[in-house]
């Protein structure tokens, strides 16, 4: 019943929207971002990040730190913040929050089949997986050759399978083959989660809405530049898009067709919320291009504050959180390696 | 100068006069200062470096290794835990480490450990491998054995069948079958190992998809758990032996394996062999055993040395963090010679700081004193009170509700007798008093074991307020007395009572036909009062009346205070427009209601007062008739109610036009002020910090700001007078409760004449009075009472907009660390 989502929201969602609005005030602001920035060492880092919300997880860390302990020290904050929310939640939310670590699962199984295939030690992979993905057989994909072995053997039992659907196919993997598969599971699953949320529907179906469709669209963007140039068809690269989004159905006839770059800027500034991104680019050039996206992004997902009374506050605060642990990377990154005048290249500000 | 022997006599009522004191300390003797100055506690330093960010500041690298420090403390503590030992109470005697020997020491004690873990690790790992490898072989040696001789009697079974030859019905295939060749014979590898018994059921499943079912897999349960050598938890595993063939399969089980964290261990058919393995293993598992065991009596008296020490350090180094931390706040001079704080102290600690100064200079042998330097300015200092443990509970009441503004008047002096007191009126019950009375000696008693070891949050909640407890025990004994009430039983304490029968048929009725015989009774309610068809009526009028009186002299007090507020601070016109019409409005009205009540009680006239107030309002002028109590009573209404008329616009109007115009004065004085003042050195200071202090005059503001209060104040006076009645309404439901369960439970229990129904009785008697009367009524009479202080007495005078003067001192760092 759109509208008295407000009169029964509380009941279950109450409880768990506070908690996570509370998580929301503990975002690192401008000013730390600032601070951040100025230090000379890691050590520096540590000693601001000890008066910020992740204090207590990097005080027991000794003193040379590294730029992978501070990451995994996050990670792992926003991982039991997580666990914690899911603990507590009821149906739906607690699909809802399952949902949003699917995405995390995709890349940990192509992480995984990637670097088996390249012959890397499985436990070294492991470690590399996001710990939101995981699931429990998952270093057994190691052991598949191709597409159909990887769903029948392992994937069967996770969330994942349905997603498989479309993809399975007898041939070996190669780079290119797993790359297609990312992208039509990632296709599967937003479809999937989008249909999740209309289910849902009141406030939650329409801010998810808007999330998830410049979601779609920002991988469809991600597509299309990444496959300028190689051998993946017009049709093939048609099908990866997701059926849904600002884009569907025209942008994408557009978007399928394109040869490089300009032509994408051409598709894409006839749709107003993505003129303003790519009038921040100069002709031809795509690096700022991801910056431009997760700026657009972080401004709607801290919009998805804004309203009461719908999930979209869960999903808005993970991906601010990963957001925020990019950025820390970045900013650790910058300083471990004396690369000051780059810092901001690629921090985006949350506040 | 007010030196450190005399101490002002408003102790409690105005806070600690406070001084801005700007000390130029020598780069030498900084850290000794410092520490002495945290030893004495009575120096509040202001952050002078506030913009700067933590790792900016002139001491970040010491923070730094103080914090360094204190994780290797932490980390010793967990080892400590982990071992089985608690550092000792009694810390060592203090040798004086230096930080930077610590420092060193720690580092080593830390690697030391480090390297024991690892050894220790290492050695359990082998360790729990051996064990594990034992329990497959055997594990694995009964399933080659049973599968044996189960082949076996299969063998004897089929050369039975051969040798009994005839018989049509046996395949004729069947010697074909069981003897083949044996070079084609498939050679079955296998492969054994351990595997965690929750994901059994899935490595099965995998094992069964990869292979598409080309593979046979045994497992075992093993009873009790066994220690994972990998994570060294204990855990409850399987042994498994997957049968397979060719060498793809084997890669893929290995692969399994290794995802489901199943550890493999080697094994061989032969039974000798086998043998052989486990006395290999347990000659191992013995000698491990003993290296593990003397590695832990190492470890343990290393972590005995450390536990020894462990108090002592990790004070020193939250002292150290605390002083650099306060040396960051410090700001350094441009020669970088000297740091110069700033920060606040009171006035009767000056001496004793400039001693401790002292000595810290000529302890660090510097060549040049610390300047003790006292600043004029404007900002509002920090409030200090002086309290002890009786009175630091009752000023924590007042300070929940705001921090009192610097030197104003302090509501807690009076809080000490007031808030029992009302508190008391609604719990007027001196049994229920002397329980409470006896719960809380018992804190008082313990008192000193109590305060050194740590309490749950509702008992240090109770330990912290016990001598206001104790108060509110001793009025409520005092009230109960007065009341008449002990668990609702009335007792002839002082004396019998005044009244009696008429006759002596009246035994039974005793609620009507009483006369007075004796003289009144001398102290609270007769005790023939209760049950009596009368006695609600007579207790309410009582009490409600009661009520009012207290009200109005908690009211007056309030205002009363506010004069002595404005009187402080010279200002004038607060007494004059504010104190004076509040007083007046006040007592016109509610003063005048409770010299009606005082007058009725001594006169004992049947003037219904009700009647006197309301019509007072409604029409002034009509004569009073029966309800007259005194003469000329008609005529000092009307004065009162035009007083109280005049006292609303008295209040209202000329404060802020008078305010408007004092403003106006002050800017066109300005100029010749400053010229003034430029003359004498000493104030030109004052000039400058108080610069910031001229701000705009908004007469709207303020009007509009006076016209608020003046509602409020009117209004207030009615409703706060109401609000007293809560005195009345919660004593009464006192009362009512405890008397509700003697005579219902206890006296009920008591008719049936049944030693058992009497127990059950008393029991629930005991639950009630304790869980509801005690527990529940002490909470909401203190709510109440907590109410009647924050609302309506103190917002008569009280700003509480001050804020709390927190010296820095050694001593609150143990408790906040907790």
């Amino acid at each position: 019943m759109y509208g008295f989502e407000a009169m029964t929201f509380n009941i279950h969602g109450g409880y768990l929207e506070a908690i996570v609005r509370g998580h929301r005030a503990g975002l690192l602001t401008a000013a730390d971002y600032n601070n951040l920035c100025q230090c000379e060492t890691l050590d520096d880092m540590k000693m601001h990040l000890s008066a910020t919300e992740y204090g207590p997880y990097l005080q027991n860390e000794p003193s040379p730190l590294h730029t992978t302990t501070i990451v995994e020290k996050c990670t792992l904050k926003l991982v039991d913040e997580y666990k914690h929310m899911l603990c507590q939640a009821t149906e739906p939310l607690s699909t809802f929050l399952e949902y949003i670590t699917y995405g995390h699962m995709i890349d940990n199984v192509v992480l995984i089949v990637t670097g088996t295939l390249h012959e890397r030690d499985v436990q070294e992979l492991l470690e590399k997986c996001h710990p939101l993905g995981m699931f429990d057989s998952i270093a057994t994909l190691a052991v598949a050759q191709n597409m159909r072995e990887l769903y029948r053997l392992v994937l069967v039992d996770t969330p994942l399978a349905p997603y498989f659907s479309e993809c399975i196919t007898s041939e070996d993997l190669d780079d290119m083959n797993i790359e297609i598969m990312r992208n039509t599971l990632y296709k599967a699953y937003l479809e999937d989660f989008y249909k999740f949320c209309q289910k849902l529907g009141g406030a939650t179906a329409e801010i998810m809405s808007d999330l998830l469709a410049f979601e779609a669209d920002r991988r469809a963007v991600n597509i299309t530049i990444n496959s300028i140039g190689t051998e993946l068809t017009r049709d093939d690269r048609r099908k990866l898009y997701s059926n849904f989004g600002l884009l569907y159905p025209y942008g994408h006839e557009e978007l399928a067709v394109c040869e490089d770059i300009d032509q994408v800027r051409g598709a894409m500034e006839k749709y107003p919320p993505y003129q303003s991104i790519f009038s921040k680019l100069s002709y031809g050039e795509s690096q700022m291009l991801d910056k431009a996206f997760y700026e657009e992004e972080v401004k709607r997902l801290c919009l998805a504050f804004e309203q009461q009374f719908h999930y979209g506050v869960f999903f808005a605060y993970m991906r601010l959180r990963e957001q925020e642990i990019r950025n820390l990377m970045w900013i650790s990154e910058c300083v471990a390696q004396n690369q000051k005048s780059r810092v901001h290249d690629s921090v985006v500000f949350i506040f | 100068m007010g030196g450190g022997t005399h101490r002002p006599t408003m102790d409690l009522l105005r806070s600690e006069p406070m001084q801005l004191v700007q000390l130029i300390i020598p780069i030498e003797s900084a850290h000794r200062s410092i520490s002495y100055l945290g030893d004495l506690g009575f120096f509040q330093f202001k952050d002078l470096n506030s913009e700067k960010s933590p790792f900016q500041r002139t001491y970040a690298t010491q923070i730094k290794r103080c914090g360094e420090m204190a994780r290797k403390l932490r980390f010793f503590k967990e080892q400590m835990v982990k071992a089985g030992l608690s550092p000792s109470t009694r810390s060592a005697i203090s040798d004086d480490v230096d930080l930077d020997n610590l420092e060193v020491k720690l580092g080593e004690l830390e690697a030391e450990l480090m390297e024991m873990n690892a050894n220790h690790e290492k050695l359990q790992h082998s360790y729990n491998e051996l064990i594990e490898y034992k329990l497959v072989v055997q594990k694995a040696g009964e399933f080659f054995h049973s599968a044996q001789s189960m082949a076996a009697a299969k063998q004897r079974e089929v050369e039975a069948q051969q040798r009994g030859e005839g018989s049509i019905d046996s395949p004729l295939l069947l010697e074909q079958e069981m003897v083949t060749d044996p070079s084609k014979q498939v050679k079955l590898g296998f492969v054994s190992g351990l595997v965690p018994r929750e994901k059994s059921l899935a490595f099965e499943r995998i094992l069964f998809r990869a292979t598409r079912g080309n593979v046979f897999l045994k497992q075992s349960v093993l009873e009790g758990s066994v220690t994972d050598p990998a994570s060294g938890e204990k855990a409850e595993k399987n042994v498994f032996v997957v049968f397979y063939s060719g060498e793809r399969a084997r890669n893929k089980i290995v692969k399994i394996c290794e995802a489901f964290g199943a550890n493999r261990y080697p094994f061989t058919e032969d039974l000798s062999k086998q043998f052989q393995i486990i006395t290999e293993v347990s000659g191992r598992l013995e000698e491990l055993k003993t290296t593990i065991d003397v590695g832990l009596v190492h470890q343990t008296n290393l972590l005995q040395t450390i536990a020894y020490h462990f108090e002592q350090w990790s004070h020193l180094v939250k002292k150290e963090k605390s002083i650099y931390h306060t040396l960051s706040m410090l700001s350094i001079d441009v020669t970088k010679k000297c740091l110069v704080a700033e920060g606040w102290c009171p006035v009767f600690a000056t001496n004793k700081i400039q001693n401790v100064l002292q000595r810290a200079t000529v302890d660090s042998n510097s060549q040049i004193g610390t300047i003790f330097h006292i600043l004029q300015t404007k900002e509002s200092p920090p409030t200090y009170f002086h309290t002890n443990k009786f009175t630091s509970a009752f000023q924590e009441i007042v300070d929940a509700y705001g921090i009192a503004k610097y030197q104003e008047a302090n509501p807690g002096v009076f809080t000490i007798i007031t808030f029992p007191f009302l508190f008391a009126v609604m719990f007027g019950d001196w049994g229920h008093g002397i329980c409470l009375f006896l719960a809380t000696s018992y804190f008082i008693i313990k008192e000193k074991k109590f305060s050194s070891q740590k309490l749950g949050d509702i008992t240090e909640m109770i330990f912290g307020g016990r001598y206001v407890i104790m108060m509110m025990a001793l009025f409520s004994i005092y009230t109960g007395l007065i009341y008449n009430e002990f668990f609702s039983v009335p007792f002839e304490l002082f004396g019998p009572s005044a009244y009696g029968c008429r006759d002596p048929a009246c035994r039974d009725a005793s609620t009507a036909g009483l006369v007075k015989v004796r003289a009144t009774y001398p102290f609270g309610v007769d005790p023939k009062w209760h049950g009596t068809r009368s006695e609600l009526p007579f207790l309410n009028s009582l009490k409600m009346k009661m009520s009012i009186l207290l009200g109005v002299a908690q009211m007056n007090l309030g205002i009363i205070l506010s004069y002595f507020n404005a009187k402080f601070s010279g200002n004038e016109l607060n007494i004059r427009y504010q104190f004076l019409p509040q007083m007046i409005f006040l007592n016109s009205l509610f003063g005048y209601l409770s010299l009606l009540i005082v007058v009725k009680w001594c006169i004992g006239s049947q003037a219904d007062l009700y009647h006197v107030m309301i019509y007072m309002f409604l029409s002034p002028t009509d004569d009073l008739g029966e309800n007259q109590l005194f003469f000329g009573q008609k005529f000092l209404q009307i004065v009162l109610l035009l007083a109280a008329l005049v006292a609303v616009p008295w209040m209202l109007f000329p404060k802020p036009f008078l305010l408007k115009k004092q403003h106006e004065e002050r800017h066109r004085g300005q100029s010749y002020a400053l010229l003034e003042n430029s003359l004498d050195e000493s104030d030109e200071m004052e000039v400058r910090h108080g610069s910031s202090s001229h701000e705009e005059f908004e007469f709207s503001e303020v009007f509009v700001h006076q016209l608020i209060h003046t509602i409020e104040f009117v209004l207030g006076a009615v409703s706060n007078t109401a609000s007293y009645l809560r005195l009345w309404a919660l004593s009464l439901a006192h009362s009512e409760l405890s008397s509700v369960f003697y005579d219902k439970v206890l006296l009920l229990a008591w008719g049936f004449n049944n030693i058992f129904i009497l127990i059950i009785g008393i029991f629930v008697f005991i639950c009630a009075t304790v869980g509801v009367l005690l527990v529940m009524e002490t909470l909401s009479a203190f709510l109440h009472a907590l109410r009647l202080h924050w609302v309506e007495f103190q917002s008569k005078f009280y700003e509480g907009d001050g804020y709390k003067f927190q010296p820095f001192s050694f001593a609150s760092l143990d408790a906040e660390d907790e």
